[in-house]
């Protein structure tokens, strides 16, 4: 009994307390919280250095997706390069878990700190590719996959990405 | 049976096999990749190292090729061995030296045997750091991709296209690690069977190019058990789908039929279901002549109106499945009800038909044909025509390897060394034909003939036959028939009878002759003939030998005696007596299926024609038939223009289609359920891999709505899919057997569940259709199979004929197919797909051999029309799959040099084919020089739209009469494809020049 009364006694002061701390509540949406840039909140699609289209239609985040809420078609362009005709993200549908972004091989889908995305009518949640693709590299500035990978585009021949020899002449004699 | 002990484990494996096969077969998971299951083993690429121990006391054991090593009772091996595991790590580690970081632009990428062994093996960091060695890629025409980098240098490539396709323009050039593997120069593959690189090659050098264009992963594709309805062969397809669109063919296994390959008409053929011209809402034609876009309940009842003001005649169609047919057939009647073939060719099927039902030989399968050790091809052009079948032949030939290989005890898949063995030496393959044809370079004798001579030399060849049979000792009297003669005020010439000779005493040498004819030539006669050398050939003793194949029942009685793993199954071990074989091609996907269903005295279209002019018929129904290409034109627009109403029901549009009163618009083979009978009449079912657009919907739905609508006494109680097969069998008696072609809708898979369409990592479901509405519907239910349009379900140890894809834990390729075999090469764990109908007689081989026809004689100014087909352009359908439409020439008539240089035509230039009866032109055409036409006779090409006029004007066998074709804009020649870029040509100038400056 006397136990109980000292643990209601230490509740009580430890309340009091609190009313001479800082309040945590912030005047949401007038004032922003902090949010770090590596916040999963809103997907976008983002372009290389070079400003191209990131995006090559792989379709690992869509399979990587738990709920199935990517969906995107792919397409070659004239200049060789595979890109997505559309690209669709029902965020309706979202938990950003960030898996699609861990799954990209070319960095650009990238979860982004914005998660103000209510709406009245479910089916503006859905985004088509104009929604989502961005001007900027997002988080990650220097990754052009096209500078690695072999497929040759207009622009980049055979043995020029990275770590790439001349093509071969198959047809000379020499060792 | 030996018993080998693998990390400790006993397992009895098959006499005869290598390691890495009964590895495979035991469910263990070995990597590999230059053996393969149809082509054998040839130690390129160390990756299928295991270790083996001398004894039990043996600790240290050495590292060997489980590809290249026999299983021997008591050997003793490890997979999980330290040692092998770390040298197949390395090998990948190697191979993988100058792969491109390409997965994510690679059409390979997720059913990629690479990366299914790369992930095997656990190799993950990449320790070279120096640089890549690249290849410049060519442009190989518009069907296949080529991406040179990806190479790993396995050697499956050109050992399929060379060593098993018989290809020679794709070669393996340059040395060490700058070994190329493709043409000389960039072009067109010339092979007919080129696509199946795209599932040979383990890596995505070869991939599908029109898919690659608007590519979707495996994972994605929702697909079912599909069939080809490119020809008669019946080849078993995988469809795949993705957002309402037919994205790619796969191969889909059927060990009895096509096995592991397809043609490239069946493999890149069939995009024609996304056609912009597909007919998607029914129509009606209007007072001023345009057609009015009609929902599909109003289309319904004017269909039922028309179908109750009597008059009532159907036209069906061999393209179309059996259950529609049967439909049609039982709405209009059976009097008032055609086939749909042409006035010429609904004999000649009728003839295949009842030639098969009535002799005693084999009808075989594509695999019976792959073990036949002579071969005589009576006028059928079989690359052209049934093109899978020519694949089997190439194989044929080549038994005699088998055989010596196993007086030597050398193992049928050392396929290096068996091939080295025989060197040139083949089995004879005789062809008599019209002209040149592709298999003449494993040909014994090629003979350039005219149908009716064809015939003479067949029955010539049937006559030897006989009289060498009535005076061996060994056989008593073995026919009861007379030898046939060649009349006798003709002789045949020296040189043609010493080929008669020859080609009877490879026939009377063989153990398995087969003979191989069909409607090709356009001759009831041909066929005849080749029927008449089966009859000779099959004495008494084959006959009861074959007999457990002549009441086929649905496993062939040959796999017991002969080694159902591909390759080991060509030595041959009967005893008793040849097995003739007897194949005739048909033309189209379900040619015997129509001449089963309607017997030898169904109404012809001219019967219906006559008719119409007679005024008997009102309303004509015309099922998924292009009339226009059944007959001349002037002929067909007598029959349209003598009814009043046409009701056309198909799929893509056509000038039947147009001409039309009512148009309904009718699901493609990738949209609905049916069955097809084969050439060799093996009842075999598609299912629909996804569903109709729009108003579009199965043929054997609008016409069971239809007569249901008029209250038809037979389809009271007709609800599913099966209820109409199953009313079909009953009513046909020789259709009894298509019930069994797959299992009805009630099957469930392991007694649970439906077979699921969808892959279980389908991506994208509650965003692709989202555009639409964000609400996701439900699942779309499929009442009429056992499959479903969902990825829930159980997808293992189904029956073969319910197989929608194949994948397995770790096996994202094709080469997980073995996951689901009784045995590496073997028949599906859940049986193969279809059930053979025929039922034979053997009737036939007991009459008299049929009156040889009289000799061709050529006469100068006139030429006999003979039918040349092509593997592209013939088909009606396939011929508008875009990718297949860039290869695709105009009309063409071949004719000899002689004969140019007389009508002073040069190739290219324009012909006028004239009746030489009416003097009337039939057709313009493109002239091209063949020197091997036989003499008097001049090919046109099948099919194919010509200048001016139709190449359906054209009716073989009929007299014509050639002019020089003025005026006549000649062609600009380009080659096919030409104006494709490689994806990777130099489209700048700053491009290294070819070899770069590391050759220098
Ligand atoms: S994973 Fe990346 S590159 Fe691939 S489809 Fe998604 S966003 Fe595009
Ligand atoms: S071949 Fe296979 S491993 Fe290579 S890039 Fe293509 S998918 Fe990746
Ligand atoms: S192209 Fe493909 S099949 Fe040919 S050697 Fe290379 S990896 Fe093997
Ligand atoms: S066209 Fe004939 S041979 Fe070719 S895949 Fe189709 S069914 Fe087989
Ligand atoms: S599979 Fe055995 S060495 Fe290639």
């Amino acid at each position: 009994m006397f136990k109980s009364l000292r643990s209601q006694l230490t509740t009580l002061w430890t309340i009091l307390q609190h009313s001479f701390t800082r309040a945590e509540t912030v005047q949401y949406p007038e004032q922003k919280p902090y949010l770090a840039p590596r916040y999963r909140g809103r997907i976008v699609l983002t372009k290389d250095p070079d400003g191209d289209e990131r995006c090559v239609a792989c379709n690992l985040c869509a399979v990587a997706c738990p709920v199935d809420c990517i969906a995107l078609q792919q397409g070659v362009r004239e200049d060789g390069r595979w890109y997505p005709q559309f690209f669709r993200i029902n965020f309706s549908r979202c938990i950003m878990c960030g898996l699609c972004e861990e799954a990209c091989p070319t960095n650009a889908i990238q979860l982004t700190p914005d998660f103000e995305m209510c709406e009245y009518d479910r089916q503006n949640m859905v985004y088509e590719k104009e929604h989502l693709q961005i001007d900027g590299t997002g988080k990650y500035h220097q990754y052009n996959f096209y500078r690695v990978a072999g497929l040759a585009i207009s622009g980049k021949d055979k043995g020029q990405a990275e770590h790439e020899a001349q093509p071969i002449d198959v047809k000379s004699l020499l060792p | 049976m030996p018993v080998i002990r693998i990390d400790g484990q006993d397992y009895e494996v098959k006499e005869g096999d290598n390691l890495l096969q009964a590895c495979l077969g035991l469910g263990l998971d070995l990597p590999y990749f230059c053996w393969h299951p149809a082509m054998g083993s040839i130690g390129a690429c160390r990756q299928c190292a295991v270790v083996q121990y001398q004894n039990a006391e043996d600790q240290r054991g050495r590292l060997v090729m489980s590809c290249m090593t026999p299983v021997s009772d008591g050997a003793i091996f490890s997979l999980a061995g330290d040692k092998a595991a770390t040298f197949r790590q390395a090998i990948i580690e190697s191979l993988m030296t100058n792969h491109p970081h390409d997965c994510p632009v690679c059409a390979e990428g997720g059913e990629c045997h690479l990366q299914d062994m790369t992930v095997m093996v656990g190799h993950r960091d990449r320790h070279y750091r120096g640089l890549k060695r690249t290849h410049r890629n060519q442009n190989l025409g518009p069907l296949i991709q080529h991406e040179m980098n990806r190479c790993i240098a396995c050697y499956r490539c050109t050992r399929y296209y060379r060593d098993y396709a018989g290809g020679t323009d794709l070669a393996a050039m340059a040395a060490h690690n700058h070994v190329y593997f493709g043409r000389h120069e960039d072009g067109v593959l010339e092979s007919e069977f080129a696509g199946n690189l795209v599932e040979v090659c383990p890596t995505g050098v070869f991939t599908d190019k029109p898919l690659q264009q608007e590519y979707t992963r495996k994972w994605d594709l929702q697909s079912a058990p599909s069939l080809c309805t490119g020809c008669a062969v019946g080849c078993n397809t995988l469809a795949g789908e993705r957002y309402g669109k037919l994205k790619r063919i796969h191969n889909r296994y059927n060990s009895e039929v096509n096995g592991y390959f397809l043609c490239d008409r069946g493999r890149f053929g069939a995009s024609f279901v996304n056609h912009k011209q597909r007919l998607d809402w029914a129509g009606r034609r209007s007072a001023n002549g345009r057609f009015d876009a009609i929902d599909s309940d109003q289309a319904l009842q004017h269909l039922a109106a028309a179908c109750q003001r009597g008059g009532l005649a159907g036209i069906g169609s061999p393209r179309a499945s059996v259950e529609a047919n049967f439909l049609l057939r039982t709405l209009v009647g059976a009097d008032n009800y055609s086939p749909g073939f042409s006035a010429a060719e609904q004999p000649l099927v009728e003839l295949a038909l009842s030639l098969q039902q009535q002799t005693r030989a084999l009808i075989p399968s594509i695999k019976q044909i792959e073990s036949a050790d002579a071969v005589f091809i009576l006028g059928e052009d079989v690359t052209n025509t049934a093109p899978r079948i020519a694949l089997a032949l190439r194989q044929s030939v080549r038994n005699i390897a088998y055989t010596m290989a196993a007086q030597l005890r050398l193992l049928p898949w050392q396929d290096a060394a068996v091939r080295n063995l025989a060197q040139e030496q083949r089995n004879p393959l005789f062809i008599a034909a019209l002209a040149d044809t592709r298999l003449d370079d494993v040909a014994a004798a090629t003979l350039h003939l005219a149908p009716a001579d064809i015939a003479r030399l067949g029955h010539a060849v049937a006559a030897r036959i006989r009289t060498a049979r009535a005076h061996s000792p060994a056989t008593l009297s073995p026919n009861k028939v007379s030898p046939n003669k060649v009349p006798p005020n003709e002789v045949m010439d020296e040189a043609l009878q010493q080929q008669a000779d020859t080609i009877a005493s490879a026939l009377l040498d063989a153990k398995r002759p087969l003979l191989l004819s069909g409607t090709g030539c356009g001759s009831a006669a041909v066929m005849a003939a080749a029927a008449d050398i089966a009859a000779a050939l099959g004495s008494p003793a084959a006959a009861t030998v074959t007999k457990g194949n002549v009441n086929n029942s649905d496993s062939d009685s040959d796999s017991d005696a002969e080694n159902s793993s591909t390759t080991a199954s060509k030595v041959d071990s009967d005893a008793a007596g040849p097995a003739v074989m007897l194949c005739l091609a048909v033309p189209e996907a379900n040619s015997l299926g129509q001449a089963l269903l309607t017997g030898p005295s169904a109404p012809t279209l001219e019967a219906l024609t006559v008719r119409a002019v007679g005024g008997e018929i009102q309303t004509l129904l015309v099922l998924e038939n292009d009339l226009y290409r059944r007959g001349p034109a002037a002929d067909i627009e007598r029959l349209l223009q003598h009814v009043a109403e046409i009701i056309v029901i198909d799929s893509l549009d056509n000038p039947t289609l147009s001409a039309s009163t009512l148009a309904l618009p009718a699901a493609s083979f990738a949209e609905s359920e049916g069955t097809l009978v084969s050439m060799e009449g093996r009842a075999q079912r598609h299912f629909p891999v996804f569903l109709p657009a729009k108003e579009r919907r199965a043929s054997w739905q609008w016409l069971l709505a239809c007569l249901q609508a008029i209250s038809h006494p037979r389809t009271t109680d007709l609800q599913h899919f099966d209820d109409v097969t199953n009313a079909c069998a009953s009513d046909i008696a020789a259709l009894a057997n298509i019930t069994k072609a797959a299992p009805d809708h009630l099957f469930r898979n392991a007694g649970l569940a439906k077979v699921p369409r969808q892959p279980h990592r389908y991506s994208g479901r509650t965003a692709m259709g989202a555009n639409v509405s964000v609400h996701e519907p439900k699942q779309a239910a499929d009442e009429d199979s056992a499959l479903a349009f969902s990825m829930e379900g159980v997808n293992q140890f189904q029956p073969g004929a319910l197989l929608p894809f194949v994948w397995a834990p770790g096996w994202n390729s094709n080469q997980s197919l073995h996951k689901f075999q009784t045995e590496v090469g073997g028949p599906l764990k859940g049986g193969t797909a279809g059930a053979k109908l025929l039922q034979q007689t053997g009737a036939a081989d007991d009459h008299a051999a049929p009156l040889s026809p009289s000799a061709f004689k050529p006469v100068t100014g006139q030429w006999l029309l003979v039918p040349r087909y092509k593997i592209f352009g013939s088909e009606e359908l396939s011929a508008h799959s875009p990718a297949i439409a860039q290869l695709l020439l105009p009309a063409y008539l071949e004719i000899t040099a002689a004969d140019a240089e007389r009508l002073q035509v040069d190739e290219g230039d324009g012909v006028q084919v004239m009746d030489s009866a009416s003097g009337a032109t039939l057709a313009t055409l493109e002239v091209r020089i063949n020197d091997t036409m036989a003499d008097g006779c001049a090919g046109y090409s099948v099919g194919h739209s010509a200048h001016q006029g139709s190449i359906f004007n054209l009716v073989a066998g009929t007299g014509v009469a050639l002019q020089k074709a003025d005026p006549w804009q000649r062609r600009t020649q380009s080659a096919p494809g030409a104006d494709l870029i490689a994806t990777d040509s130099p489209t700048n100038s700053n491009t290294a020049a070819p070899g770069g400056p590391n050759h220098v």
